[in-house]
């Protein structure tokens, strides 16, 4: 019990030390919650605060003659305070949009706020598509992938691969839950068939137990609907198991930082689905390189996603001609994406932004030619492929006839 | 085959051999604070920290200077201890006497500034350490492929808790450091050095939690985060056992690795709740714990 107190009064003091400065009214505010230290703080994190200032830099850091703000905050993985800092700087802070970086449940909270502030929220970090589905607000977009698109890529390319039976290891919560639902939809639509689950609580210290039962099931496919060091950890259970010899293992989430972490030993042959990779083309190599040179990794999808989406709203509100939230989120839906990350993407009337992803096995290490050479592209989707078809669930936007 | 309510026996050994490898690890960190709150009283929420620390130094061994696995059983727990030692002269000395809430805060703050200097050196993905060679492949135990690593886990685990516990129980040093426990005033008048009595009970309580940190440092991924949620079940298995007590903290870690095994196989999103639900249940029949003394 006092450890309990002792923890709030901690994660209290620490969020109203995070912020505190009110802007002037000339000033446009962009609002970035994330997981800085946690678990997620390698996949978007303090590097994705580096990337939101990169792209404020290089769009000349002021729009329509105002000056471009960043604050940033904590959320320590925790929906409630991920929500009361949205509203807080939204009330006193003037705030002209939000980023939010890792953690559907923390998103899920935060979404609820965008819609009561009208301010625009950009999903970045986080999975679960019921974010633009019963989630869904007229002010989240969501930027960079989500369950239903990791599993059409994934789960497509394995079925096809002949993985015809699947059983998933899932995060026991909403993003782990999503993520399974997508994928096991996706297997049996191509005629493969779901064995089964078994659902792990957040955070386990170990993974052999429920790899054992996997394997017991005889599935051919290991459905990883986890993600960051949960992710990393089992896969390498399943490794020294020898789970892998038997099973083929699938990634439904993953960042090039776990695959860094884990080695190219224990990660060759992973199928994978990102939005983004640094070694695509010369713009992604560019961006992949600047963003390097200043946290000397390269950037995940996250954080190419954020970087991305800062000079999206700000081409918005520059083409708008204002920070009125319904204007911009109006250009917003009406403009086409071009930059590093998306080619010709577009956000749809529920708030996904449509954009090519991509299929990736993870090299062997014999292939893998020089430091982060992680991929090779299996397949690139189209945006409208690997996001599907409106579903009808978002209120806003209603299934084609 | 066999089943025992709808099970196949071989599942149910197996998650057996499984639990007993996660109760080492259980056993050697709650040996650890049970050694420490015994002789010191103080609650020691540092413990995960200095498990986390001991996987860091065998990690960072290995990459700058090349050192081992092996070495790094024996050095990595040294460094961590002389570390805590340094912890304990400098800082746990002065909340001695006050009440056990400062130095539990002390400690608890101590694993936040740990975790968080981790997390902004070396990130929170993490690194892979590997398994040493000798010690790669499988044993068949007929009911399933046991990794040789985790049973080295659980035989290396069982030679130091029980030496640890003959050690304070059996011998002369034991017999010294049980008398601190009870009056270290008087201990202190037949010329023992209580103070440096204490400050090594704490730098080896602490090397216990390092020596861990290295043993599970080729199974899991090595990050800031890794003892963090180990060391809330921890503390559960030292309430459970019996606050302070030797073999309780053995016993009750081995077994709790165990329960929480089966658990996995029957319910397993209750996996990570199936510790507090049995330390809920201890506290309401016997306050002591099992092992505790009234």
């Amino acid at each position: 019990m006092k450890l309990r107190m002792l923890t709030i009064t901690t994660a209290a003091v620490l969020a109203a030390a995070a912020s505190g400065r009110t802007p002037a009214a000339n000033e446009v505010v962009i609002g970035d919650i994330d997981d800085m230290s946690g678990v997620y703080a390698d996949v978007e994190g303090a590097a994705g605060v580096e990337a939101i200032r990169m792209a404020i830099a290089d769009f000349g850091g002021t729009v329509l003659g105002r000056k471009i703000t960043v604050l940033t905050a904590d959320h320590q993985n925790k929906p409630d305070i991920g929500a009361t800092k949205f509203r807080e700087w939204a009330d006193q802070n003037g705030l002209n949009v939000l980023l939010g970086g890792s953690n559907t449940g923390v998103n899920i909270a935060m979404s609820k706020v965008a819609g009561v502030k009208k301010v625009p929220f950009f999903v970045i970090g986080a999975a679960g598509a019921s974010l633009t589905n019963e989630d869904c607000t007229a002010y989240t977009v969501h930027y960079v992938y989500d369950t239903t698109s990791l599993a059409n890529g994934t789960a497509t390319a394995m079925v096809a691969a002949g993985g015809k039976t699947w059983f998933y290891l899932t995060a026991d919560y909403a993003f782990g839950t999503q993520l399974q639902n997508a994928a096991s939809k996706v297997v049996e639509a191509h005629g493969g068939k779901n064995l089964g689950a078994v659902r792990v609580p957040l955070g386990a210290a170990d993974f052999s137990s429920f790899l054992l039962q996997a394997q017991a099931s005889g599935a051919q496919v290991l459905g990883l609907s986890n993600a960051g060091a949960d992710f990393s950890n089992s896969l390498k259970a399943a490794n020294e198991f020898g789970i892998t010899k038997t099973m083929r293992p699938a990634a439904l989430l993953a960042f090039d930082t776990d695959i860094n972490s884990l080695g190219l030993q224990t990660a060759q042959g992973l199928y994978l689905t990102t939005g983004f990779y640094w070694d695509l083309n010369p713009d992604t190599r560019a961006f992949g390189k600047r963003f390097f040179a200043k946290i000397n990794r390269m950037p995940t999808m996250d954080q190419a996603g954020v970087y991305s989406a800062t000079l999206t709203y700000l081409k918005a509100v520059k083409a708008a001609g204002t920070t009125d939230s319904d204007k911009v989120m109006a250009e917003l839906k009406r403009m086409r994406i071009n930059d590093m990350f998306a080619r010709d993407g577009y956000i749809r009337a529920d708030g996904v932004m449509v954009h090519e992803m991509y299929v990736m096995q993870v090299k062997t290490p014999q292939e893998s030619k020089y430091p982060w050479d992680f991929y090779k592209v299996v397949r690139r989707m189209p945006g409208e492929e690997a996001f599907g078809p409106i579903t009808g669930l978002c209120p806003l936007a209603p299934a084609p006839k | 085959m066999t089943s025992v309510l709808g099970i196949p026996v071989a599942v149910i050994l197996g998650q057996l051999t499984l639990g007993l490898v996660n109760g080492s690890f259980y056993a050697m960190l709650s040996l650890g604070l049970a050694v420490i709150f015994g002789l010191l009283r103080v609650v020691n929420f540092a413990h995960g920290a200095f498990y986390t620390l001991g996987a860091f130094a065998a990690l960072l061994g290995l990459q700058w200077l090349g050192i081992n696995y092996w070495l790094a059983l024996i050095l990595a727990p040294l460094a961590v201890g002389v570390v805590g030692i340094v912890v304990e002269r400098l800082l746990l000395r002065r909340v001695y006497g006050l009440d056990p809430l400062y130095g539990l805060l002390l400690t608890f703050g101590l694993a936040l500034v740990c975790e968080g200097s981790l997390t902004q050196v070396f990130g929170a993905s993490g690194a892979s350490y590997p398994v040493p060679p000798a010690l790669t492949g499988a044993v068949n135990l007929g009911f399933m492929f046991l990794p040789l690593y985790r049973a080295w886990v659980i035989a290396i685990s069982l030679a130091v808790c029980f030496s640890t516990w003959f050690v304070i129980e059996r011998t002369r040093l034991g017999a010294t450091l049980r008398a601190a426990t009870e009056n270290a005033p008087l201990l202190q008048a037949f010329g023992v050095n209580v103070p440096l009595l204490v400050a090594a009970t704490y730098g080896g309580g602490v090397a216990l939690a390092a020596l861990a940190g290295v043993l599970a440092s080729p199974i899991v991924l090595v990050n800031a985060h890794m003892g963090s949620s180990l060391v809330i079940v921890v503390f559960a298995v030292v309430v459970i056992g019996g606050m302070g007590s030797i073999l309780g903290s053995i016993v009750s870690g081995l077994v709790l690795g165990v329960v929480e095994g089966l658990t996995k196989v029957v319910y397993p999103e209750a996996s990570n709740v199936v510790v507090f639900l049995v330390m809920a249940l201890v506290l309401v029949l016997r306050p002591t714990g099992l092992f505790g003394k009234e």
